[in-house]
């Protein structure tokens, strides 16, 4: 890792640490938008990571910039770190202006297409996207369609009709409405980013974010199994525990190598292929981890007061968002049967 | 938590070197059949093993002064993975390759490095793993086979069980007591041990297929010279223990049933189901990370660390992977599974159901393998 990297990470861990307490993260499930701790983190030029260093973000190499996603689902950040660093990017690549502030993203689900036609000098953007993250408080990266052309369209927070809904861990996932108006320097043709490749991207961050939740997982559980005793001693000195959380480690390991093919596959061009592997392996690693973990935890971590189900309870979110193991397994498999048998391997070893 | 970081394998361009195995393996395996090639690393051929070693590569990453060719432990690994993946016949010098040349280099006397490293590398010269025995399997350190010092060597007495190929081999590396029964880890060495020596008598086992790849080895009053003696008297625990990181880490350890994949694509054809193509495309991905995962660990042993505990997660991951395989191929085709059949999706179906359940057991057993990883997180 670079020495920029290398401290970015170190002050967003202090950062993440300090501020996502187990008192915050219960606040933001409230719907609480948490405008302060947001502020921390764009102060500290997060929102940038991804941006190239010409549209004056670090110019950081992409898979040491995804670092933050991992580190940001480590702590269950309830902000919409993700989606900001990614829309940051495509915004920048398209030479839009920044508009500073979170940025969520649209069209996250592959049925939705919003289309953009001109009107009065500038655009008309229409259409519906359901379950954008954060999309009642952020501005909106629109990938929308015009003339069998994607365009990139920036939304400024406040101007599409909200039907807020959430996922399991009260993370805004809501479905916005567009009709409106956008002057011609909010639009720009897409840097080669279409809609598809967008849900790719997406499913890429939600594998970095799992990665990292299912590795503090591992490091909660495991402390939990030295602390906790019962017939007087730790239960981690019980070889059924032990075993437990030895699949449970495996389970993070595959979660942490699969996180890192999706983050090197961003970095180089987004191939289906990776990431459809990487996302399927965490999505997988989830439901597996989360079980382990809260098997080891008893009655206190089904409680809401235990912090673990800020974490399980996104990784049960996260595993299906962006397509869940279904899709992009049948992806795989598909691209698979084409290849054929004496394919396979290459096919592989070529990914 | 460093037990789950593996680092980005080490970057370097083997793609040339990926297709000379390749097409190496296509002349070399035209008229294999894919019952054979399920054998995967246990299919035994002497002469394809010499072919390996006229091409350089066994012993990819020993020095050249003692037959190997310097190769970076990247290069060494898409042969292994190339073999592997072709179903082709590697046991007669996958053992040697793997471990006991390894051993050797590092424990080893010259003398026995220039005899034996060289004709290992060539091909030529058969190792086999003369560790458990009848009373003593996942409990290694419990081992009763004893080497008493004599003069000029030991005699050796006791009975070596699942000693793959032993019937084949030219060596063994034995691993028994010389101390007393109370010391446990202290009390055992290493023998480099020519099969030929009278007093070693070879029987073989079975397996429930009725196949016979394992044996029992027996030692009655068989002499060793003192020049048999691997490492240093007494330090049989550590450098058996530094052994098993390279016997874990390999890509054999998840590319066991990979021939039954294959044939599982082929039996679906270019339009699967829906719930095909979901099976067989998780299966894929699941190899994806698993490779990932077993080439950073080689990466790990290229640069001198030692990734016993992260050979240990890929090992257990990579036994669930294959044994899976066989049930959620079976599940898909409509078939039943016979050695016999004609079929090559019967076939190798049969032949990886019956070998499924070795895959956890051979190497070290899935509760061994957990036992490590809880240790590795400060349980144990
Ligand atoms: C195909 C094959 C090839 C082999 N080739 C070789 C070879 O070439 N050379 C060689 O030396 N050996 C070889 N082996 C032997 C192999 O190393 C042993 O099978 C293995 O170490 C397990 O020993 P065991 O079979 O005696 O089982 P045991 O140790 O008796 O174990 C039986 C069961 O008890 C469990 N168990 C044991 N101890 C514990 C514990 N402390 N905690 C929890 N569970 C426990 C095990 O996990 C297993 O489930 C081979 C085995 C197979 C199947």
């Amino acid at each position: 890792m670079s020495d920029t990297s290398q401290i970015l990470v170190d002050t967003a861990t202090r950062l993440f640490e300090e501020t996502f307490t187990p008192r915050q993260l219960a606040l933001a499930e409230t719907g609480r938008w948490l405008g302060t701790e947001w502020q921390a983190v764009e102060d500290m030029g997060l929102p940038l990571a991804l941006v190239p260093e010409e549209a004056g973000g670090f110019g950081l190499p992409v898979e040491e910039a995804l670092n933050l996603i991992r580190l940001a689902g480590a702590f269950a950040v309830p902000l919409p770190l993700a989606e900001t660093m990614l829309a940051n990017r495509i915004l920048a690549s398209a030479g839009l202006e920044l508009p500073g502030g979170p940025v969520t993203l649209a069209p996250v689900r592959a049925d939705d297409r919003p289309t953009l036609e001109r009107r009065d000098g500038g655009w008309l953007l229409s259409g519906t996207a359901q379950r954008v993250p954060w999309g009642r408080a952020a501005a909106i990266m629109v990938l929308a369609e015009h003339d069998g052309r994607t365009l990139v369209a920036l939304v400024p927070a406040g101007q599409a009709e909200v039907t807020p809904d959430i996922n399991l861990a009260y993370e805004p996932r809501d479905t916005l409405r567009f009709e409106t108006v956008l002057p011609a320097e909010r639009v720009a043709p897409s840097p080669g980013v279409a809609a598809a490749d967008l849900r790719r991207l997406g499913a890429a961050l939600r594998c970095l974010a799992m990665a990292g939740a299912l590795g503090r997982i591992l490091e909660m559980t495991t402390a939990y199994a030295n602390e906790r005793s019962q017939f007087g001693r730790p239960i981690g000195k019980f070889q059924a525990i032990q075993q437990h959380l030895a699949v449970l480690a495996g389970q993070a390991a595959a979660a942490r190598a699969a996180g890192d093919i999706a983050a090197e596959a961003v970095a180089q061009g987004a191939s289906a292929l990776p990431i459809a592997a990487a996302k399927v392996r965490c999505g997988e690693a989830a439901g597996i981890a989360a079980a382990i973990a809260h098997q080891v935890h008893g009655a206190m971590g089904f409680t809401h007061e235990h912090s673990l189900h800020f974490l399980t309870k996104r990784l049960w979110s996260w595993r299906d968002e962006f397509g869940g193991e279904g899709e992009w397994s049948r992806l795989i498999g598909r691209e698979v049967a084409q290849a054929g048998a004496d394919g396979l391997w290459p096919l592989v070893t070529a990914a | 938590m460093d037990l789950i970081d593996f680092p980005p394998p080490p970057a370097q361009d083997v793609e040339a070197l990926r297709a000379e195995v390749r097409a190496f393996l296509a002349e070399e395996l035209a008229t294999r059949r894919p019952q054979d090639r399920a054998r995967s690393w246990s299919g035994f051929d002497a002469d394809f093993s010499r072919k390996v070693g006229a091409r350089g590569w066994i012993g990819m990453t020993w020095p050249k002064r003692y037959g190997g060719h310097e190769r970076s432990a990247l290069e060494r690994y898409v042969v292994l993975e190339e073999m592997l993946a072709a179903g082709a016949p590697v046991a007669a010098h996958w053992f040697a390759d793997r471990q006991s040349g390894p051993l050797l280099l590092k424990v080893g006397s010259e003398e026995q490095r220039r005899t034996l490293l060289p004709r290992m590398a060539a091909g030529e010269c058969c190792f086999c793993i003369g560790m458990s025995e009848p009373d003593s399997g996942s409990d290694l350190a419990a081992v009763r086979t004893r080497a008493v010092p004599v003069e000029g060597g030991f005699v050796v007495n006791g009975t070596k069980l699942w000693t793959t190929y032993a019937h084949h081999a030219h060596f063994m590396i034995l691993f028994c007591r010389t101390g007393g029964a109370e010391e446990r880890h202290g009390g055992t060495s290493q023998f480099l041990v020519d099969l030929k020596t009278p007093g070693i008598t070879i029987r073989p086992i079975a397996d429930l297929a009725g196949e016979h790849h394992f044996n029992e080895v027996v030692f009655e009053d068989a002499f060793l010279p003192s020049s048999a003696l691997l490492g240093q008297l007494g330090d049989g625990w550590n450098q058996v223990v530094g052994e098993l990181a390279f016997e874990r880490s390999g890509p054999e350890r998840f590319l066991s049933s990979f021939t039954l994949l294959v044939e599982l694509v082929r039996a679906l054809g270019p339009n699967p189901s829906e719930q095909a193509a979901v099976a067989a495309g998780r299966l894929t991905a699941h190899l994806l990370v698993l490779r990932r995962l077993s080439r950073s660990v080689a990466g790990m042993l290229q640069n001198g660390e030692n990734p016993a505990l992260q050979a240990a997660l890929v090992k257990d991951l990579g036994a669930i992977f294959e044994q899976e395989i066989p049930d959620i191929a079976r599940q898909l085709v409509d078939a039943e599974p016979s050695q016999r059949s004609t079929r090559d999706f019967s076939a190798v179906l049969a032949h990886t159901i019956l070998n499924v359940p070795s895959f956890s057991l051979r190497g070290g057993t899935r509760e061994i393998l957990r036992g490590i990883i809880a240790r590795g997180l400060g349980l144990r």
